[in-house]
């Protein structure tokens, strides 16, 4: 099978490779960019372990193929901090302990922060909702959802 | 695997039709990634329409509304005026699969996917939706009630897909609702659902009355005997228990891991009576 | 090692909530867990699973996939040792099937090639030829003397003649006189229980990067549970010396107990020891649900009996486990921890085994006693509701205690249930009330709790910063736990003191991350390493002041000169002393090794709030409350957050999670659509109530706290379910179809 060159953004720089057409996005931003910070917890779309951005929405990137990132903008967990200083969610997780073994948690960000440029104030109704496509076995979700609004509130008021 | 952006709808149709391998479109690919993941499929050419003129867009037509076949579910969702019109079908599009999943699937591959569980399907059935179709011979127009014709299968010939669907215009006095039912909140599959579109009269006595069911047979159902027994009514109790009589009548399920014979039939009833009183009250209806 | 005697100690460091020193990386994607990383000349690795439940495997031929361009090198069964050793042996035989296979799912053969998809294609060319056997994968259908053999020559002695070959394992646990005790009772209720098997559910597949050479030098990086098992069972399998293995534990994405076995490591190895490169295999999560650990199935019968006013007068139960197809112990476990929570004059537990046609069992959170726990809970509450008791106030009455002679044996030292009963009972939870189709259940659960063997090495740094060296892999946060301990006992900041996860071959022999022994017993040790650490800067102190050895106390990072010589010299801090170690004899460090005892068993009272849809027999949970005895909190978010993932863990596995089999033995739901772990919107918040009932046995007085929780809750949940809606369920999970059923008839 013949490789197809592909242009893309992530985060904010542009970035060119070379992927078969059956390969998933994921496998191009994990095994041919070396951005190991989406997981691969099912590769079926039912885990949200490996949520990146594209084009401003939040995608599985095991659901979307690596040809489909031409010309698109893609964000991934790599490019949430700014530099040394963290978003608002990385930083409150952190201080809430809203991760145990931490392999949902980069999905878990991506997603929270999706919903939070959409929906600065959800309710934890609309947070838990939102967030049902991105399994954590670790926590039982309550420190997540409260981690959550505490940044939620803060970029409100920021 | 070859994958190719057509620059127009009729070089798609002709690639798709000239392919001698396994051709699959991808519109979402929330379907079709699941399946090349799990060895189901390998195809030989994958066609992406998403580019083509009209594939993304939602635009009014004779009073009602064009969804293009790659409008993603998070799209119609934001859509107001779509949604006051259709809540029933936006809210069936809005619960396939996770937030993530919402960015990318469409009406049109739920549609086309043939899956008698499929979230989006009951209720373009109730609402009269018509898919355009565009083949190597031109362009036709199919009810949607007539595109799944079992698990995994549709109507559509070799070298056709959808381009859009149209959901009608309807009076203000109407309304629709779709329920499911699914073992978690979120991310399963339907084991079995339930549409109900009303349109009312200024009463309230429903004047027409259409419910498709899911999930219960090969393909999503439309029975008209239960539609049939809400014409009339204001939903009262003789007129809801037939509709839940006529909705277990014509249910044909299979028993699988997600649930029985026994137990489908008896949710779809169920889930038929709430969504008619949600639809009902949607349409402006007072019990 | 015992408490320390200290009315009410001052902790400075240990139950304040610091920030994990792990957590930056975990937040900004940097963190390396098992599938992270790649080596140059790396190639991947891919396993051909069995299609079938049981079959004698006639042949393979592997010719045409290494005739495969890229294909580097297949292996098969007879490409691992044949260890002597019989737990060994099945971890062996269970990463490549021999003669058998035993479940669908079952690894036969595996591939080495330059990339995923060659090495996807050469899988498709091996050709097995296999013949059919039948299969059994119910436990009672396995107990049944003309059941199909999973397994032969494999029952312990312990087991009576006549039974099928399948029953591997019998225990019995008890005291007292059964008879006359059901005599005294009021109300008798017997009922047969059955639950689902589950998985643990971890959301990183195993991954695996290993490197063998011909000289028998072998490296391997992986998730894991536990890098000196990982060493133990590849050095059987590949027959190769443990100091030639160097195992390097990755960060873990989540265990539960599922990763503390070996599934992949010795395949990589063996493939990468042909091929000459290094061998990357990372598990699909289809191959995880058919092939990595779930947990029993089982089946039990629970007779108990009461008097009027709530007293237990007898208990007895009997318990059939089936932990896939290879003999274990865990129904050991379930019949120990089933009477536990009680104080009872007569009670009886008997265990069995049986081996079905399923993958192998691998433990799960508190092996083997949830299962037994919702038994016996829930036939405490029916007698509760049949007698028209407070069934808190039941639980009070006959509570195990200081004193009580457990169901198991030992008696029990200072334990914390009747403290976390009281807790419940006078939270607001309990007397909250509830509309209609809603009911409230409550359960106690118990786990033993681990110690086990354990190496920590402590190096006090010239800058005056501390390193900690130890070997069990941190599953949610237990570096900073150890931080905290460190720095507690040395009397410096816990930002001065870092941790580390060694690799095999730069600590002792560790014991894996299980039965809730990491903070516990790594930190026991911990503390002891920094008190060998002191007692050198307290030698080197005296040294420099001229004083006696024993005139040198440590107190708040300090050294003083204590005694009649107190106020002679000015403290020297640890950064003082560091500063001049070269000086004064060389570098300063603690360590400890032990094989820890003492670790204290650990008690939790969970209550649920649930209502039914009596129409389509969905649940839904309103309200949850967890009252778990943590000894000492080292970390209080961390407690509370294994208290809230066990609770939903076990919910979970009270309503939704099962394996289900096929009529033809295959595994039918091997994915996270159909196999249904909780998800955010399925839950309320999980409130919790820390009580901390020192253990005798920890200086700090610290008990586990990870596997407690996930036990309630299958009983709290299922009581609050059997309430709701007027119908006692005695079988998980209580899936909508089931429960709907059971309410209508």
């Amino acid at each position: 099978m013949k490789t197809i060159p592909v242009e893309t953004t992530i985060n904010g720089d542009s970035a060119e490779f070379l992927c078969h057409a059956d390969e998933s996005l994921l496998d191009v931003l994990r095994d041919r960019l070396g951005l190991t910070g989406a997981k691969e917890g099912c590769g079926t779309g039912d885990c949200g372990a490996c949520s990146v951005m594209l084009n401003g929405r939040v995608v599985c990137s095991c659901l979307v193929l690596g040809v489909e990132a031409q010309g698109a903008e893609v964000e991934t967990i790599e490019g949430m901090a700014n530099g040394e200083e963290l978003h608002p969610l990385q930083r409150i997780f952190l201080e809430e302990a809203a991760l145990q073994c931490g392999v949902c948690t980069p999905g878990i960000l991506v997603a929270a922060k999706a919903l939070l440029e959409k929906n600065p104030d959800p309710t934890d109704t609309e947070l838990r909702y939102w967030l049902a496509g991105n399994l954590c076995r670790c926590t039982g979700y309550d420190k997540i959802i409260k981690a959550v609004q505490t940044a939620a509130a803060e970029m409100r008021s920021a | 695997m070859r994958y190719v952006k057509p620059q127009s709808f009729e070089a798609a149709a002709t690639l798709l039709h000239e392919e001698a391998g396994i051709a699959r479109i991808l519109a979402g690919g929330t379907d079709v990634l699941v399946q090349l993941k799990a060895e189901m499929v390998e195809p030989d050419l994958m066609v992406d329409l998403k580019h083509l003129p009209g594939m993304r867009e939602i635009v009014a037509e004779d009073g009602g509304f064009r969804v293009g076949a790659a409008v993603s579910g998070a799209e119609m969702g934001e859509h107001a005026a779509l949604k006051a019109m259709w809540p029933g079908v936006v809210e069936g599009v809005e619960l396939i699969g996770s937030s993530q999943v919402q960015s990318r699937a469409t009406m049109a591959g739920n549609l086309c996917t043939g899956s008698p569980a499929g979230d989006s399907v009951p209720a373009m059935v109730t609402a009269g939706a018509v898919a355009r179709v565009q083949g190597p011979d031109g362009v036709r127009d199919v009810p949607v009630v007539d595109i799944p014709t079992g698990p995994g299968k549709n109507s559509l010939a070799k070298g056709e897909f959808i381009t859009s669907i149209l959901l009608p215009a309807r009076p203000d006095t109407a309304s629709d609702a779709y329920l499911r039912f699914i073992p978690r909140t979120e991310m399963d599959i339907a084991v079995s659902s339930a549409a109900v579109s009303l349109e009312l009269d200024s009463d309230g006595v429903v004047t027409a009355a259409h419910v498709a069911v899911g999930a219960v047979a090969p393909t999503v159902l439309l029975v008209q005997d239960a539609g049939v027994a809400l014409v009339g009514s204001k939903l009262d109790d003789a007129a809801i228990a037939g509709l839940v009589a006529a909705v277990e009548a014509a249910c044909n399920p299979i028993t699988d891991k997600r649930g029985t014979i026994e137990f489908r039939t008896k949710t779809a009833g169920v889930l038929a009576k709430r969504a008619a009183h949600i639809a009902y009250a949607r349409a402006g209806g007072q019990a | 090692m015992a408490f320390d005697a200290q009315a009410e100690r001052n902790f400075k460091v240990v139950g304040t909530r610091v920030t994990r020193p792990d957590g930056i990386d975990k937040v900004t994607g940097k963190a390396a867990y098992g599938a992270d990383v790649s080596a140059p000349g790396m190639l991947h690795g891919r396993i051909l699973r069995s299609p079938h439940a049981h079959a004698r495997i006639v042949s393979i031929d592997t010719s045409a996939a290494k005739a495969l361009t890229g294909v580097k090198a297949v292996v098969t069964g007879t490409d691992l040792a044949q260890p002597e050793d019989e737990a060994f042996a099945d971890v062996a035989i269970n990463c490549l099937a021999r003669d058998k296979v035993l479940y669908d799912g079952h690894a036969v053969a595996a591939v080495a090639a330059t990339s995923k998809a060659i090495a996807k294609q050469a899988i498709r060319l091996i050709k097995v030829n296999y013949e059919k056997l039948p299969h059994v994968t119910d436990v009672d259908e396995a107990m049944k003397p003309d059941a199909p053999v999973v397994q032969e020559g494999r029952a312990l002695e312990t087991v009576p003649a006549g039974m099928s070959q399948n029953v591997t394992t019998h225990c019995q646990f008890g005291h007292g006189d059964l008879e006359a005790g059901f005599a005294k009772a009021d109300k008798i209720i017997e009922r047969s229980f059955k639950t689902a098997a589950t998985h643990q559910g971890y959301i990183e597949p195993q991954a695996c990067m290993a490197s063998l050479g011909s000289d028998g030098r072998g490296e391997v990086w992986c998730c894991t549970q536990g890098q000196y098992m990982v060493r133990a069972n590849c050095a059987a399998a590949l027959g190769v010396e443990e100091s030639q293995l160097r195992i390097t534990a990755s960060e873990i994405g989540g265990g539960f107990g599922g990763k503390t076995s070996t599934f992949i490591e010795p395949v990589a190895l063996a493939l990468s020891r042909k091929a000459g490169k290094p061998v990357k295999i990372v598990m699909t999560r289809d191959e995880v649900l058919k092939a990595t650990g779930p947990t029993i199935s089982t089946s039990m019968d629970i007779k108990i009996g009461m008097t009027k006013d709530g007293r237990i007068t007898a208990a007895r139960g009997e318990l059939r486990y089936s932990g896939g197809a290879y003999p274990n112990a865990t129904v050991d476990m379930g019949a120990q921890a089933a009477f536990a929570a009680y104080d009872l004059e007569a009670v009886e537990t008997v265990g069995w085994n049986a081996m079905t046609n399923r993958p192998k069992e691998i433990p799960y959170r508190a092996p083997g006693a949830p299962t037994a726990i919702y038994a016996v809970e829930s036939v405490v509450d029916e007698l509760c509701q049949e007698l028209g008791l407070d069934p808190l106030d039941v639980r009070l009455m006959n509570a195990a205690r200081k004193g009580t002679r457990s169901s198991y044996g030992p008696t029990f030292n200072e334990i914390g249930l009747v403290a976390t009963l009281e807790a419940a009972k006078a939270h607001p939870h309990y007397t909250a009330p509830l509309g209609p189709n809603q009911g409230r259940g409550l359960s106690c659960g118990f786990w033993f709790n681990f110690g086990g063997n354990t190496c920590v090495s402590l190096n006090i740094n010239d800058d005056g910063t501390i390193g900690v060296v130890e070997g069990n892999p941190d599953i949610g946060g237990s570096r900073a736990s150890i931080s905290m301990m460190a720095a507690e006992e040395l009397g410096v900041p816990y930002d001065k003191v870092r941790t580390v996860i060694a690799d095999t071959s730069s600590l002792g022999f560790n014991d894996i991350t299980d039965g809730s022994r990491v903070t516990f017993a790594v930190g026991l040790a911990t503390i002891e390493a920094a008190r060998a650490a002191i007692k050198e800067m307290c030698r080197r102190v005296a040294k420099i002041w001229d004083i006696d050895e024993e005139a040198v106390i440590w107190e708040d990072g300090c050294a003083k000169p204590a005694g009649p010589n107190a106020g002679t010299h000015p403290p020297m801090t640890l950064a003082e002393i560091a500063a001049i170690a070269g000086k004064t004899g060389g570098p300063i460090a603690g360590h400890h090794e032990v094989n820890a005892d003492g670790a204290g068993v650990s008690f939790g009272v969970h209550l649920c709030d649930t209502e039914v849809d009596r129409e389509t027999g969905a649940v839904k949970i309103l309200r949850y409350t967890v009252f778990q005895d943590a000894g000492k909190a080292v970390h209080p978010d961390y407690v509370e957050g294994q208290m809230q993932g066990g609770a939903v863990q076990g919910i979970g596995w009270a309503l939704n999670e099962e394996y289900i089999y096929g009529e033809d033995g295959r595994l039918q739901n091997a994915g996270f659509l159909d196999y249904r772990v909780p998800v955010a919107s399925d839950l309320p918040p999980i409130e919790t109530v820390i009580l901390e009932i020192p253990n005798p046995g920890h200086p700090y007085g610290v008990r586990g706290v990870g596997e407690t929780p996930i036990v309630p809750p299958l009983a709290a949940v299922s009581n609050a379910v059997s309430r709701a809606a007027g119908v006692r369920m005695t079988e998980l999970p209580m899936s909508p179809p089931r429960l709907l059923k059971a309410m209508t008839g």
